[in-house]
This record gives C-alpha cells, structure tokens and sequence, in this order.
C-alpha cells in the first residue's frame, strides 16, 4: 500500500516542491542561525542565489564535526521553547549530538515513518513489536509513532530480556518486527534454544530492519531463519537528519526510496566535496527542507551509495538510494586496499557451517597489517579436515573479495559479544 | 556393534579444556577415555563416555560445538603384535584408520577406539575374523 499521495508524484512536480522548500529553509537559516550565516558569507553565498535546485551545490556541508563545535544547540533554527522533544545521538566519540523537534517536525517525522513502514508491507492488522532501544536514541520511537499512526497494534518491548521478547512474540501474536538484523537474527537463535522455532511456532511475517546495513547475504540468514516468507525490508535515517524514516525500502526490494518531499539527495566525491553525476557511487549528501528545529543543510552522511532515478515497479517516484555498502568512516584500509566490513559479513554468511556473528581484528605486525577474522561454527564437526576446509574455503574467497590474505579463527558458538544496538564488529587495533 | 564418541572443538584458549571437564563432572558423567589432537588454533577433544547423548546435550547447552560420532571399540589381547594383525585385516580390504586411541582398563584385555574411513566394511571384516566389539551399552558396565 501507497500511503501518500505525495510518494507517486512526477518528477517536475516533485522538483516543484523541493525548490519552493529550499528557498524558504535557505532564507529561515540564514536569517536565524548564526554559524549557517557565517559559513555562507565565507562562502560568498546568498540566499537570493538559490534559483534552481542546482544552486544547493552552492552552499557550505554541515558536518558531525559542526554539530558538536555548536553543541548542544547551536544549530536550531526555532526558539528552545517550541522544541516538543529531544533526542540524542549515541555519541561513540566524546559528546553526543543533540535534535530537537517542534511538534510540526514530529507529525512530519510520523508521516515519514508511516510511508516507509507500508513500503515494508505494514498494514493495520499488524502487531508490531519495537526492538529497539527506548530512549535517546531516535529508532525506536521514530518507528513506534509511524507504525501507529498507520494503525498497527505496537509492543514497545525494546531491547534485553530474550526469553521475555519471545514469550511477547508468541503470546501476543506478533507479526512485524522492528530490528537490527543482527539482533533479529540473534532473537531467533534464543527463540531455538527454548524449543520455539520462529518459522512455524511464531507469526512474525514483517521485518522492518534499520540502523545496520542490510547485505543481501544477511537478508538470506533472516529468512533461514525467520522464513522464507518473510518480507525483510531495510530502512535509513539518522538521529541528525530526523531519525529513521528518510527512505526505506519498498517490496520490489531494489534500492530506498527516499522521502523527497522532505529530503533532497545529492551523491558527492567525499575526498573532493564535488558532486557526482547521477548514479554514480559516493558519499550521501541529505539537506532537510521542511523541518523547523534542526534543518540541516548538506548534512555529510559518510554513508556511501548511488541513486536510483530509474522508476521503481512499485509505482512511487521518489528516488531509491541503494542499500548502503558501507560508511566512508567504517572503511578499514588494510595494506592499502579499502574493505568495508559488509563485504566480509558477505563471505562469511555464505558457509552454511558459520553463524552470522562475526568479528574484525586488524593488528599492526612490524609494518604490516594483519587481518584477523573471528567467526562461529554453526554445524559441529568431528574432523579436524572439515574445519580446515571451512577455514581454507573463507581464507580464499576473502582473498578473491579483497585481494588481501587474512587470518581465520574458528571459535564454539556464542563466543563472540552479542550486541543490543548498533552491532560493533571491528576491533582495528592499529591506533592504539 | 558400534560405540558413540562424543567430539567436542575448543579453541585453544586458556581454561576451554578445563570448562568442558566442569560440565562432565557437574553432570556425573564419566570419562572412560579420551583424545586431545590440537592445530595451532583449536583442537578437537574426543571422548568416551559413560552416556554420550547426555553429555552431549549438555556440552551444547553450556555453548560447545559437540556432536556424537560412531567408532568401534574393540577387545584385543594384550600382548605384542595383536594391534597390528588387527589393522592388517583392515588394510587389506582398503579400510582407513582416521584416529585410534586406547582404552584402559585393567585385567587381561586390552581395548582400542578407532575411527574408520568406511564403518559397516570394517565390522564386517571384524566379525569374520572374530573379534569382539562393545557398544555404548556395554562400555556403561565397565569400571
């Protein structure tokens, strides 16, 4: 289901709208926002000189690094007192970066949210269970207020407590979960170890996955576990641009159509900040066009991706963003050559014989890096032949992904750290 | 007859060994013998047992990859040179020893555990030959 009209509007009107939108944020920062005001006169650019979309590439990026310099709101464009909320990013380096929302930005945000939850196939008969984290942290609210804007029923389990969530699931009849695949895929292996197998004891049929990327190798696990029926679909956002809900993925699964009523995308070289043609693979570049607290303008994601313009069979127009491939700033650069760990996840998910837990260990050895990886049997073995073919097998097509020798080591299931958030797999231990 | 080994992968870590012997005895099962072969990064442990299925399941629930296998084990003089007419019988119809270990036991008899490239060929061959080999069952009896 379609839920706004706005999602099939053609391309010119849509462009319209963006226009319209941009001049009015570009005017209202300036005027409001005093380091907005200052990057731009250093820039030698007026609001006045925003004509047509191409002009955004005009204007000054906002980074992370801007935020915390004018933390905690430097940034807001509205008086504190019309802020109805606040939400906080994790924070992983020093201080976190703070949002805030007018009540507009939160009906906005609802509707965006609501649009991606029905592109994922969420209905109003759904009972929706939310895995993520209640708190500072945007996802799981973001996700509760859209799911039931569209009407489904929501248990707001958050993380912890696996027996309880499963006990929830099949008690409550839950159909759609909202999920790190990771923490999904963890759900299930404890579901199994209490005797409940999740394709035919539980209804769980939806899975609206986010804050992680979603490889296609780690969407073949969910459904070997979960079902093949299940319809597993990503979703992206982050807490600086709104939260989740800025695109996600519809059933055709083919890229995230990005809400682009709200968010205008450009694809940018990171090294050089130019932009790059359309399709082209790059850094995301996301401007906010209709919110009042935070609007950022080309905010640098440091998330990679190419834009779809192609239409999508699904029938709405909005540009798809592909699945990310990765963050400029997770890319490990390993003897040279760039590897972002979803390639590696890729490879791993590929032994029947390993679990989908893993861990990157990258050492420095004299002047060389060592890449370490860790993984889990899945499949016990009385040959020492066996694991060292399991183990040969994922050394060399590493080495054909990466072109990079690394080191594996097996490890008895449920060695390595489980995580309830944001999965961290690597441990590059170069800079310490 | 067959006999159930129960194999268990522990990485070569500090105290693994150590908390897979803590699960045996918290579960009272008994260790009638065992194998440690080991590569530089984890090793295989393979044991008998008094009761394989048990400590099976309970290895796996404390987090170890651990599975039964079938072996033979089997009764032998013990005196110099009955291993080896007993492995001979075996190479010449082409069967494989992948691992052997021993069983000890007090008393006239002697007993080994083998693993073979082709199970059913090499109980045939043992029977024909006359030699006895003990089940999970009757390994319980042993003390």
């Amino acid at each position: 289901m379609i839920w706004s009209k706005e999602e099939t509007l053609s391309r010119k009107e849509i462009e319209k709208i963006q226009l319209e939108r941009l001049q009015e944020t570009v005017n209202r920062v300036y005027e409001k926002v005093e380091p907005y005001r200052k990057k731009m006169d250093e820039k030698g650019v007026k609001p006045s000189d925003i004509k047509t979309l191409k002009d955004l590439s005009k204007l000054p990026f906002v980074t992370k690094q801007d935020m915390r310099d004018t933390y905690p709101f430097g940034l807001f464009a509205v008086e504190k007192d019309k802020l109805v909320r606040i939400h906080a990013s994790s924070g992983t380096t020093g201080k976190p970066t703070v949002v805030g929302y007018t009540q507009k930005d939160l009906e906005m945000w609802t509707e965006c949210v609501s649009r991606i939850a029905c592109m994922g196939g969420a209905t109003e008969k759904d009972v929706a269970q939310i895995c993520f984290g209640y708190g500072m942290f945007t996802g799981a609210l973001g996700l509760h207020y859209g799911l039931e804007n569209i009407g489904a029923t929501i248990i707001p389990s958050s993380t912890g407590n696996s027996e309880k969530q499963i006990m929830y699931m099949k008690d409550f009849g839950t159909t759609l979960l909202v999920a790190t695949p990771s923490y999904a895929l963890r759900r299930a292996e404890v579901a199994l170890s209490m005797g409940i197998d999740p394709k035919k004891d539980l209804k769980v049929k939806i899975g609206l996955v986010g804050s992680e990327l979603l490889t296609d190798a780690m969407r073949a696990e969910m459904h070997k576990f979960w079902g093949e029926d299940m319809l597993v679909t990503s979703n992206y956002g982050m807490s600086e641009l709104m939260g989740p809900g800025v695109s996600g993925e519809c059933e055709c699964l083919d890229g995230m159509h990005i809400n682009e009523d709200f968010f205008i995308p450009e694809i940018i070289n990171p090294k050089t900040g130019e932009v790059l043609p359309a399709g082209e693979k790059g850094e995301l570049v996301i401007t906010c066009i209709k919110k009042e607290g935070l609007p950022l303008i080309r905010y640098r994601t440091k998330d990679i991706t190419r834009l779809i313009y192609e239409p999508c069979k699904c029938g709405r127009t909005f540009v798809r963003m592909e699945n990310l491939s990765g963050r400029s700033d997770d890319m490990l650069k390993i003897r040279g050559v760039n590897v972002f760990p979803s390639q590696i996840e890729e490879v791993i998910l590929n032994f029947d014989e390993l679990g989908p837990h893993y861990e990157i260990i990258v050492e420095r050895e004299g002047y060389s890096d060592m890449l370490t990886i860790r993984v889990e049997l899945a499949k016990a073995t009385d040959s020492f032949a066996e694991l060292e073919k399991i183990s040969r097998g994922v050394k060399n097509k590493l080495k054909i992904m990466l072109g990079l020798d690394a080191k594996v080591k097996l490890e008895s299931p449920n060695t390595l750290q489980r995580f309830e958030g944001k999965a961290k797999r690597i441990k590059d231990l170069r800079s310490l | 007859m067959v006999a159930k080994q129960l194999s268990v992968f522990i990485e070569n870590r500090q105290g693994r060994l150590h908390e897979v012997l803590d699960v045996l005895k918290l579960n009272k099962i008994n260790i009638l013998s065992l194998s440690l072969a080991d590569t530089t990064e984890y090793g295989l442990l393979r044991l008998i047992v008094n009761d394989p299925e048990k400590g099976k399941d309970k290895l796996t629930f404390a987090g170890f990859s651990t599975m039964t296998t079938d072996v033979l084990v089997i009764k032998i003089d013990h005196k110099a040179g009955s291993l080896q007419g007993l492995l001979e019988n075996l190479s010449d119809r082409g069967i494989n020893i992948e691992y052997m270990y021993g069983l000890s036991v007090d008393g006239e008899d002697a007993f080994v555990v083998l693993k073979t490239s082709d199970l059913e060929e090499a109980l045939q061959t043992l029977k024909k030959i006359g030699v006895t080999t003990l089940s999970t069952e009757d390994l319980k009896d042993i003390k």
